[in-house]
């Protein structure tokens, strides 16, 4: 069973009234590769990730994940199995500095957030943890400036940070590179480039040049369907996604 | 014998349920639409009854009274929403719970200085004074019956409004998207101001019709916010029907509770245990009919958003 | 180490609401000691308050509940020392306050567990109301059962007693009450730094945040609450032995309102916000209540204001915006 893949989707249903927003989906994503998920907007990309993470309920359909069936699972449980998340509109504790909110998943993480007395920032052990995930995505300097005054980029940078820091088992990725100029567009690419040695990600994201410079496998949603899944070539040349999705950039 | 009383009952406690209603309609509505939860609901109630007591003792006629509590109502509801209540709309609950908070202490003082301490009275107008036979029962007073066909008629009136007047398609469409209704060019402004003096209104009309079977006194506007609070809960709050449901639940279960506890409880239990324990269980029935509604429902029995 | 401004503002204002009633006393101003005793009992209240509002950002519109709840421990279990007759349940009466005060903080947290467990389904507007509607049912409760004097409350005839200390003196019981606040503070302080209390703040600013890293924020918002609701509850049993009398209006809406007022008056999360809010709030009733009856009018019309323009309340005003770790 080495070989099985981390994520599992089987025949994922969801619908809002007539709209089929997830109709049949399946999708895996197995250890070492970064799988990517493009498509049209309104494809349903993000009602998929919902499902994924918990913060929706696949109407029928199987999701797996390292081995369990996490389907009718929190948003809380996922999370605790390895699911590790970052959001496309960023998602932090805006008021926390960057080194807090990274110590908030390493709490949540090595153990019980129902301790009362002993304060977070005399917690050597924590803050090491929160400084070592900063400093692998380049945010050491920043450690103390509160998430609400970071830049874009480098609150992108800030959730990778706390997924890493969650141990993930698999990263899922919503449009990590949106709103990031050619620099960090660029520094990031090569950051997720090395961190699928870790764990496998699945990307959704816009940005076709890293899209294609980073997958090993794509595949492409339109109207909640998957209609192609493939290599960076196989892609590029099947005519079904030219017509539906790559032909509005031809 | 048993049966008239209890028939009885049950007409009071829709009478209850249609009080209740038109002040669970007014606040759900401010909800539903503007987002804003207010506590000074009450307080609209309160100038509507002052504004009838005065208006009916200085001109001796109710009717004008009537008139004159929907007016002063609806006139102190856009004052109140010009001055203080538009800034509130895109702040958080506690401020607006907190801003209306200190409303509620400046009109509850405001009327105690105008009016002084002691309750006004207010008398049932002379056409709908004495008491009509019905079937089961052998009279019953004639005033609260129209109370009840007041009720029915808002209700009915709210429901032509919002399902089929130009107002009522805005007030649809400022609930599922403000954005959108700016953007068709409505006076956003204009409409939250006419909602909430709409609101208000009707908070006043309750008031005034309330005023002439109890006393028009300062703080008789805040149990009725309280129920008409568990109301909109149960309901589901910015729910009109919501509204209606929830208000006939809250004063059935009320009367009927007060009513039948003490002899129930009095068939397992010495009789006078069982009218203190009856009594203070019936206090408490309608907040354990909440817990539980939201037990199974936490956004209430017509959930208005997804 | 340097201090920050804020610091500097909590030892002033600690230092303040201890100097002045103990030179009050000296000058045989017992009035002014019953004054600081009544703003220091009711920051505790809003400290406890503050758990689930400031923290966790949880508008609870019915704290009055627990406050009542703990006056009426101290009430109760009074009566049946000077009745003689037992308690329901086997327990016994009694006028010690450590006894008292366990059982207020037991109820207290038992009742925030139950009202909690249930209002915390929900959020929002939902909360809000909720939590209001818990608060009535207990106070209609209160009013219409007999037994412990319902609408007219229920008088504690001596003021309960505290081993070592003369409680009948006003400075000696205003120390102990200063002495519980000081204490809870420090609870709060730590709750707030440490893991407990990164969870918390955490889900008030980002509840999927939360949850995303694997942390439910049920379990972590009904924990505040219940240790919310005992804070209070303490803060009832020394009310109800302030003014040696509990009734029903300890329990009221009214309350749980001005429990937020204090709060808001001194700054939302602030570790001295409740003593600030409470300061002011019985200095303007004191103040302004010497001027016109109509004071809450006045009240009214600051609170207004602060809520409108000045958001961070007077620790805001004075120490600019709040730090974190």
């Amino acid at each position: 069973m080495v070989d099985r893949p981390i994520l599992e989707l089987t025949d994922l249903v969801k619908t809002f009234g007539a709209l089929r927003a997830t109709d049949g989906v399946t999708l895996d994503l197995r250890a070492g590769e970064i799988h990517a998920l493009i498509g049209p907007n309104g494809a349903g990309k993000s009602t998929l990730i919902h499902q994924i993470c918990g913060t929706q309920q696949q109407d029928s359909g199987t999701i797996r994940f390292a081995g369990r069936d996490i389907g009718r699972m929190g948003v809380s449980e996922r999370a605790r199995l390895g699911l590790g998340r970052t959001f496309q509109v960023s998602s932090l504790a805006p008021e926390f500095s960057a080194l807090r909110n990274v110590m908030l998943a390493v709490q949540a993480k090595g153990g019980s957030s129902f301790r009362f007395f002993r304060p977070v920032m005399r917690d050597r052990a924590l803050i090491d943890q929160g400084m070592a995930m900063l400093e692998r995505v380049g945010l050491a300097q920043r450690a103390n400036i509160p998430a609400a005054e970071l830049s874009h980029g480098e609150r992108r940078q800030l959730e990778i940070a706390i997924a890493l820091a969650l141990g993930s088992k698999a990263f899922l990725l919503d449009e990590p590179m949106a709103g990031m100029g050619p620099e960090g567009s660029k520094r990031l690419t090569g950051f997720l480039d090395g961190l699928r040695h870790e764990a496998p990600i699945l990307l959704v994201e816009h940005d076709m040049d890293a899209v294609f410079a980073l997958a090993d496998r794509i595949s492409v949603l339109v109207y909640g369907r998957i209609i192609a899944t493939g290599t960076v070539e196989d892609i590029r040349r099947d005519p079904a996604v030219r017509a539906a999705y790559l032909g509005d950039h031809a | 014998m048993i049966l008239s009383l209890a028939l009885e009952q049950l007409l009071n406690g829709l009478q209850l349920g249609v009080m209740l209603f038109l002040m669970a309609a007014g606040l759900t509505l401010i909800f539903g639409v503007m987002g804003l939860i207010n506590l000074a609901h009450g307080s609209l109630y309160m100038v509507g009854a002052f504004a009838c007591a005065v208006v009916a003792a200085a001109t001796g006629s109710f009717w004008l009274g009537l008139a004159a509590s929907l007016v002063a109502a609806a006139a102190a509801g856009a004052i109140v929403e010009f001055l203080v209540i538009r800034k509130l709309y895109d702040r958080d609950h506690l401020d607006q719970v907190l801003a209306t908070f200190a409303l509620i202490l400046v009109f509850s003082e405001g009327a105690r200085w105008v009016f002084g301490s002691f309750p006004l009275y207010l008398d049932i107008p002379p056409l709908l004074a004495g008491a009509v036979p019905l079937p089961g029962i052998e009279a019953y007073p004639l005033y609260r019956l129209a109370i009840i066909g007041v009720g029915a008629l808002v209700a009915l009136g709210l429901y032509l409004l919002i399902s089929k007047t130009r107002l009522g398609m805005r007030i649809r469409a400022g609930e599922s998207d403000r954005e959108m209704i700016a953007a068709l060019g409505v006076d956003i402004r204009t409409l939250y101001t006419v909602v909430f003096a709409l609101g208000s209104a009707l908070a006043g009309l309750a008031g005034a019709l309330v005023g002439a079977l109890q006393s028009v006194q300062v703080g008789m506007g805040e149990p009725v916010l309280i129920l008409a609070f568990v109301v909109i809960v149960i309901g589901g709050i910015g729910s009109i029907k919501g509204a209606l449901v929830g208000a006939l639940i809250v004063g059935l279960t009320d009367t009927l509770g007060r009513f039948l506890l003490p002899p129930l409880l009095g068939l397992v239990m010495p009789a006078s245990t069982a009218a203190t324990v009856g009594a203070s269980l019936a206090a408490m029935l309608i907040y354990i009919v909440m817990a539980l509604v939201l037990a199974f429902r936490p956004r209430g029995l017509f959930p208005a958003k997804a | 180490m340097t201090l920050s401004r804020e610091t500097v503002i909590n030892l002033v204002l600690a230092l303040a609401l201890l100097i002045v009633p103990v030179v009050a006393s000296q000058m045989g101003q017992p009035f002014t000691v019953t004054l600081a005793t009544r703003i220091a009992v009711l920051a505790l209240a809003a400290t406890g308050l503050n758990i689930a509002l400031g923290l966790g950002g949880l508008v609870s519109f019915g704290h009055a509940a627990f406050f009542g709840i703990g006056g009426y421990a101290a009430g109760i279990l009074a009566s049946h020392v000077f009745s003689g007759e037992p308690m329901p349940f086997g327990f016994e009466g009694s006028n010690q306050m450590p006894v008292i005060w366990i059982f207020a903080v037991m109820a207290c947290g038992l009742a925030g567990l139950a009202i909690g467990a249930i209002s915390l389904r929900t959020s929002g507007v939902y909360f809000i109301m909720i939590t209001l509607a818990f608060a009535q049912m207990i106070y209609y409760f209160a009013v219409s059962w007999p037994a412990y004097g319902g609408e007219d409350g229920l008088s504690i005839l001596v003021r309960n007693q505290f081993p070592g200390i003369n409680t009948m003196l006003p400075l000696s019981f205003f120390l102990l009450s200063y002495g519980v606040l000081i204490v809870c503070i420090g609870l709060f302080a730590l709750l707030r730094n440490a893991r407990f209390g990164t969870a918390l703040q955490a889900a008030r600013q980002n509840e999927v945040r939360v949850a995303s890293v694997g942390i439910s924020p049920y379990g972590i918002r009904l924990t505040a609450f219940v240790l919310s609701a005992m804070m209070t509850g303490l803060a009832g049993a020394l009310y109800a032995d302030l003014n040696k009398f509990v009734s029903p209006s300890m329990l009221s809406w009214h309350m749980s309102g001005e429990l937020i007022v204090l709060i808001i008056l001194g700054g939302t999360g602030r570790l001295f916000g409740p003593v600030a809010g409470a300061m002011l709030y019985v200095i303007f009733e004191f103040a302004l209540g010497g001027i016109t009856e109509r004071w809450q009018f006045f009240l009214g019309l600051i609170l207004l204001g602060v809520v409108l323009f000045a958001r961070g309340g007077l620790i805001g005003l004075l120490a600019g915006k709040a730090r974190h770790g």
